[in-house]
């Protein structure tokens, strides 16, 4: 993938495939430490340690309509190159736990790319589920969540262009404000 | 500097959007609209499943054809990604494949307004393993 919001919109299909309810997406940037840390966090319907320590292998996946499931282990593989690591945890029922960490300065750290889109797209085409993200620099936190935009929408869909180009621009200045790398 | 956009000014944008649209019910009645499914998978992704989903949403809200758009997994087209399936009320559904951004225009203008097929179509009789 040539941007971390992709990972991350393939990561929480994952979660949507689970029946997750709640599905946060949390960033935190450390300069200093040189962190670039992504974390997926659902409480989906989990996955026994068998499924579990088979999920990062590239020749497994839950699909019947193909033989590879290329997601996790890309998203590993790609933190990993960066002399970052790569955690995933999960018990039945209790929904699943991914961490990737990247080099914050390494030169193969994808850009984050749009997340504001990644964001929104993922609330518009899974309506039943809601989406907490928030992103935490030296400079402060951002939380964007949809529960409380669905509540501010009462109903008016979030799909219309005027909507989702305001939330688009709202997530996206929040993000300049502060100070997030790209 | 301008003020910086938050929730509490959505509001304001949430009403005017009111106003422009009459509110449609479009989950209640998936079977009456157009329904358009998109494939999100890890190989739908790296192909830029997610801007021709952008563009397949905005298209269709600006054009004010009732349409529902969701997305789906792998179907096993991998080599064809992006890939979207269409169902038109009352018809079966129909595979597109190499789904662009002009593409999808395509499909819109011809498919969905018109009802004339275009290529691209990725036959149900195909079977992955």
């Amino acid at each position: 993938m040539k941007e971390l919001a992709l990972h991350i919109l393939d990561i929480a299909q994952n979660s949507i495939k689970a029946e997750a309810d709640l599905v946060e997406i949390k960033i935190t940037e450390d300069k200093v430490k040189d962190i670039y840390q992504i974390e997926i966090i659902d409480d989906g319907k989990g996955m026994d340690n068998e499924t579990l320590q088979k999920s990062i292998d590239p020749f497994f996946t839950s699909r019947t309509t193909r033989k590879v499931g290329l997601g996790l282990s890309m998203f590993k593989q790609n933190a990993e190159q960066t002399g970052g690591n790569f955690q995933i945890s999960s018990e039945p029922g209790k929904g699943c736990y991914v961490n990737a960490t990247f080099g914050h300065k390494h030169f193969d750290r994808p850009v984050l790319g749009d997340i504001a889109g990644t964001v929104l797209i993922l609330a518009i085409s899974s309506p039943e589920t809601e989406f907490k993200y928030t992103h935490q620099t030296a400079d402060g936190l951002y939380e964007f969540d949809t529960r409380e935009v669905k509540q501010e929408l009462e109903g008016v869909p979030l799909q219309h262009p005027d909507i989702k180009k305001y939330l688009e621009d709202m997530i996206h200045e929040n993000l300049l404000e502060i100070r997030y790398s790209k | 500097m301008a003020k910086v956009k938050s929730l509490a000014d959505l509001k304001r944008i949430k009403e005017e959007v009111q106003t422009k649209i009459k509110l449609r019910e479009n989950s209640d009645r998936p079977e009456q609209v157009v329904q358009v499914k998109v494939a999100m998978a890890t190989c739908g992704i790296a192909s830029g499943a997610k801007e021709t989903m952008n563009y397949i949403i905005s298209e269709l809200e600006h054009q004010a054809i009732d349409a529902v758009v969701t997305q789906t997994g792998c179907m096993g087209y991998c080599y064809a990604e992006p890939t979207i399936e269409v169902t038109l009320p009352g018809k079966e559904p129909v595979v597109f494949g190499h789904v662009d951004k002009t593409k999808a225009e395509e499909i819109i203008e011809k498919y969905v307004k018109r009802n004339e097929l275009v290529d691209g179509i990725i036959p149900v009789n195909y079977k992955s393993i």
